[in-house]
């Protein structure tokens, strides 16, 4: 099979099209039509909540009356929540992100899920990362699948860059470029060990070889040592986040970032862990608005946060939650119509294990990433028609 | 003639005989797979051995019981830093700190000096199935009881092993059984025992881990002496339905009725099919060493048995497809490289910043490996381990370069510049936290980690012989022709192929 590269650079200059003036710099291959050329000078930056966020703790039906009933120990109190309206509020620790609220650059899509819910964390992470059906077992990442049909200018860094986790997740695939980088400095002073290798053998070896390729030519193109004036939160978040954005500012190119923020399976002992961690998720996301701001790129930034599953709305024995099933997420950026998207928690409703049904299918949000966003075709990338949700402006 | 003949018959026989012996690669590729590295006299010895020997042998010389003398970790109950004042919690904090070094430390060395390798590949292979972590466990001296649980039974009854892992102060905690109670089920021991102890996941229904989570109450936990406390007062002892199953199951019934599906076998004989085999499973295969398993009760030997004596173990297109874990490149680079290591501590911080802290896995699901243990960062801190490792023989000297006293070298005053910086840049942010009598220790181990590559090389004849002792296949970029010495070594061991083993 003729590898992605390969077929790139039989196209040689004459393939490439320049689509529109503010398309300019995009080196997208077109093969038959203009429309396929996807507009990755637009950034999508993906906040992974590792370990299935409390949905119902951080956007909070404060009005209804099922909510401290079903959480007599760690319901929120409704003298404590920020109110979104009279129905929704969101959790004291999110205080930080009121401004992007204020500026309506937020939105909220409530009760994200899917069909036949899994509640396996790994099995969950893998249908969300592969944007498969519950019962489908996929091999490449959603934004690895794009990728392949549409892949980032040439010249790009990296198509995709994972900072803060050894995962890849949803950018996984055989043929896109994409590293994982926990810590941005490091790399860059131990990237020289890497050689250009050229593939060879197949599994393990080929991994291999691909990886160290790939961190030699990510090392070339990605060195970042930007001077922002926004101040970094500090914490492993706010270095995921300092490290994301100094790739930015590098200038060479980059279609996703991903980072993650560790510890949201609170089993037990819910309330300060979970504040904590959305205070870390909100001053993170502060400064990447800044940071990316003052770089010029908010506007063409979109942010989204995601997790294997939202957490059960009944309170476990130990003061925590367990597994569940839909969850409300953010979705930030300089062309972002904020507000609430979705349908609010039905509490009334829940399943025989106890846990939500879903109103909005995650894969509506990768649609909306790739044909609102990126302006790509989104069918054969998610396998089936999924409706985009109306939260961008044009 | 006849006579001359079956002369010559004999003369055949008995060379074949001696033949029999597997030879160096074959002893090698053993050696690797069933425990970390292969020293080059372990190597010629195995090497006399047929395959049928050798398993034997190691499965003859398999432990119960680690060599060294563990640590002593006292128990501390939990909430005793709730009482404490700040500085006394710092204190407290910085001390299990140091503990949880000398544990890691402890296991390491164990593994670089066990006679039974094997043994503590499967107390390592038990510690990433049965996951419990230090992060949530807060107890040095309960993981610590847990790791000698687990080398108890690593080549015993998986059985035996489930029952008493389940039971197991540490995983009462890790999986929350201690909060799991009658009417308010905790449903996470429930779950993982089913997903990812015995059966698979999708092997079972969301209902069976509700009804299971009901028989599992009661099995707590006491915080005062640290042991398993049986609570009947929590217990549910009403009717349960599980795996189609009815009766007033307790913990242990559900876990009986769990050994008696094949799927667990099944699932157990993969999973080890992938420590040690490829990273994917020939059915026939499994399915034959599954049948070992089980048709023996469950014994861990027997299944070993199967799958090293199995085609699929020495199979040709099977060498060099297994990623190396942290522990086997740094571990087993020391036992192939005959390198000494009088105190194992700074390796603790080496597999961690290579990905694989022990006593700490990531998730309940444990280190994901294969694969997943190669990415940017963590390759590039492998590369940077052997670069350091095998540049100067000696690993201290290259932290005192760093530092400017290159030409002075003189150890006292060298001793006192490995400061912070170093120790986090060397070994990962952790090391540098270490403090007063454990950061001096550090400091003294990694001055004592030397090898000595001019009599290691002494045993091979060319460096074709010395690319087959360190690499499972060809170098991808062989180092240039005449290469010799120390060289010759680091070019190898920079090679990918060395990743694999």
């Amino acid at each position: 099979m003729t590898r992605r590269r390969d077929f790139l650079n039989l196209l040689g200059a004459g393939g490439l099209v320049a689509v529109s003036p503010q398309l300019a710099w995009a080196a997208a291959p077109v093969s038959t039509n203009v429309a396929n050329a996807a507009n990755y000078r637009r950034l999508l930056v993906l906040v992974e909540l590792k370990g299935g966020n409390d949905g119902l703790n951080t956007v909070v039906p404060y009005a209804s009356p099922l909510y401290p009933q079903l959480r007599p120990r760690i319901a929120l109190k409704r003298e404590e929540v920020l109110p979104l309206d009279e129905q929704t509020a969101v959790h004291p620790s999110l205080a930080p992100l009121r401004p992007l609220w204020q500026a309506g650059e937020v939105a909220v899509v409530q009760s994200v899920g899917y069909p036949q819910a899994n509640l396996s964390h790994f099995r969950s992470i893998e249908i969300w990362d592969t944007a498969s059906r519950s019962d489908q077992y996929l091999d490449d990442g959603w934004l690895g699948r794009a990728f392949s049909a549409n892949p980032p200018p040439a010249e790009y860094a990296a198509d995709g860059v994972a900072v803060g986790s050894a995962e890849l997740g949803p950018l996984s695939a055989r043929k896109a470029r994409v590293v994982a980088i926990a810590n941005a400095d490091q790399f860059q002073n131990l990237a020289r060990m890497a050689q250009p290798r050229s593939g060879q053998g197949g599994g393990a070896l080929q991994h291999l070889l691909k990886v160290e390729s790939d961190v030699n030519a990510a090392a070339q193109r990605l060195s970042g040592s930007h001077v922002f004036a926004t101040a970094f939160p500090s914490g492993a978040f706010g270095e995921a986040v300092k490290a994301g954005c100094q790739i930015v500012a590098k200038g060479t190119g980059v279609a996703v970032l991903r980072l993650t923020l560790n510890g949201f399976d609170t089993h037990h002992n819910q309330p300060g862990p979970h504040a904590n961690l959305l205070k870390q998720l909100a001053e993170g996301l502060v400064a990447l608005r800044a940071a990316l701001s003052e770089l010029g790129r908010w506007n063409d930034t979109l942010v989204m946060t995601y997790a294997e599953f939202g957490r059960r709305p009944k309170e476990n024995q130990s003061s925590g939650t367990d597994h569940g099933t839909a969850a409300p997420h953010f979705v930030l950026g300089g062309r972002v119509i904020g507000g609430l998207y979705g349908e609010a928690p039905r509490l009334k409703q829940l399943d025989g294990n106890g846990n939500l049904p879903f109103a909005i299918d995650f894969r509506q949000l990768y649609a909306t990433v790739l044909e609102r966003w990126w302006g790509m075709p989104s069918a054969d990338i998610l396998g089936g028609r999924f409706a985009s949700l109306p939260l961008l402006r044009s | 003639m006849l006579r001359f003949l079956s002369a010559a018959a004999i003369v055949l026989w008995s060379s074949t005989t001696l033949a029999a012996g597997m030879g160096e690669d074959d002893a090698r590729h053993l050696l690797n797979r069933s425990g970390f590295g292969a020293p080059p006299s372990s190597v010629t010895s195995f090497s006399r051995l047929s395959r049928n020997q050798a398993v034997d042998r190691l499965l003859a010389s398999a432990r119960t019981a680690p060599v060294l003398t563990p640590p002593v970790q006292e128990y501390v109950r939990p909430g005793r830093l709730k009482d404490a004042s700040e500085e006394e919690k710092k204190a407290l904090q910085r001390a299990e700190f140091a503990k949880g070094a000398e544990l890691r430390a402890w296991w390491l060395q164990e593994m670089l000096q066990t006679p039974s390798p094997l043994s503590e590949r499967m107390t390592l292979f038990w510690h990433n199935h049965f996951v419990s972590s230090q992060q949530k466990v807060k107890s040095g001296r309960l993981m610590l009881d847990q790791n000698l649980l687990l080398r108890r039974h690593a080549l015993g009854n998986f059985g035996d092993l489930l029952h008493a892992v389940a039971k197991d102060p540490a995983m009462v905690i890790y999986l929350d059984s201690a909060t799991n109670r009658k009417g308010q089920p905790n449903e996470n021991f429930a779950r993982e025992v089913m997903e990812l102890f015995t059966l698979g996941e999708g092997r079972y229904s969301e209902q069976d881990i509700k009804e299971a989570a009901r028989a599992f109450t009661g099995w707590s936990f006491n915080p005062e002496q640290g042991t398993y406390q049986w609570r009947p007062f929590i217990h549910d002892d009403g009717e349960k339905t599980v795996l189609g199953q009815r009766g007033n199951f307790d913990g242990d019934a559900v876990l009986d009725i769990l050994l008696q599906q094949p799927a667990t076998a099944e699932f157990i004989a993969a999973k080890l099919w992938r420590e040690f085999v490829s990273p994917t499973p020939d059915m026939a295969e499994t399915r034959r060493i599954a049948e070992a398993c089980r048709s023996s009760g469950y014994d861990i030997r027997r299944a070993l048995k199967a799958l090293f004596l199995g085609k699929g173990f020495w199979a040709k297109e099977n060498r060099g497809v297994l990623v190396k874990s942290p522990v086997d490149l740094v571990v087993g680079s020391m036992r192939t490289l005959e390198i000494s290591v009088p105190d194992a501590l700074p390796l603790a911080f080496t597999v961690r910043n290579l990905g694989q802290d022990l006593f700490a896995p990531p998730n309940v699901k444990g280190w994901p490996g294969g694969e997943a243990w190669i990415n940017a960062t963590t390759l590039l801190a492998r590369k940077q381990f052997i670069e350091r490792l095998l540049r100067n023989e000696q690993f201290v000297t290259q932290m005192a370069r760093a530092d400017g006293v290159e030409s002075s070298y003189e150890q006292g005053s060298m001793r006192n510049r490995l400061r912070t910086k170093e120790l986090r840049e060397e070994f990962g942010k952790g090391a540098g936290r270490l403090e007063g009598d454990t950061r001096m220790r550090m400091v003294q181990a990694v001055s004592d980690i030397r090898f000595d590559s001019t009599s290691w090389l002494k045993r091979f004849d060319n460096a074709a012989a010395v690319e087959r002792a360190l690499l499972p296949i060809p170098a991808i970029s062989p180092p240039a022709v005449g290469t010799t010495g120390i060289a010759l070594v680091r070019g190898l061991a920079l090679d990918p192929a060395y990743q694999l083993k």
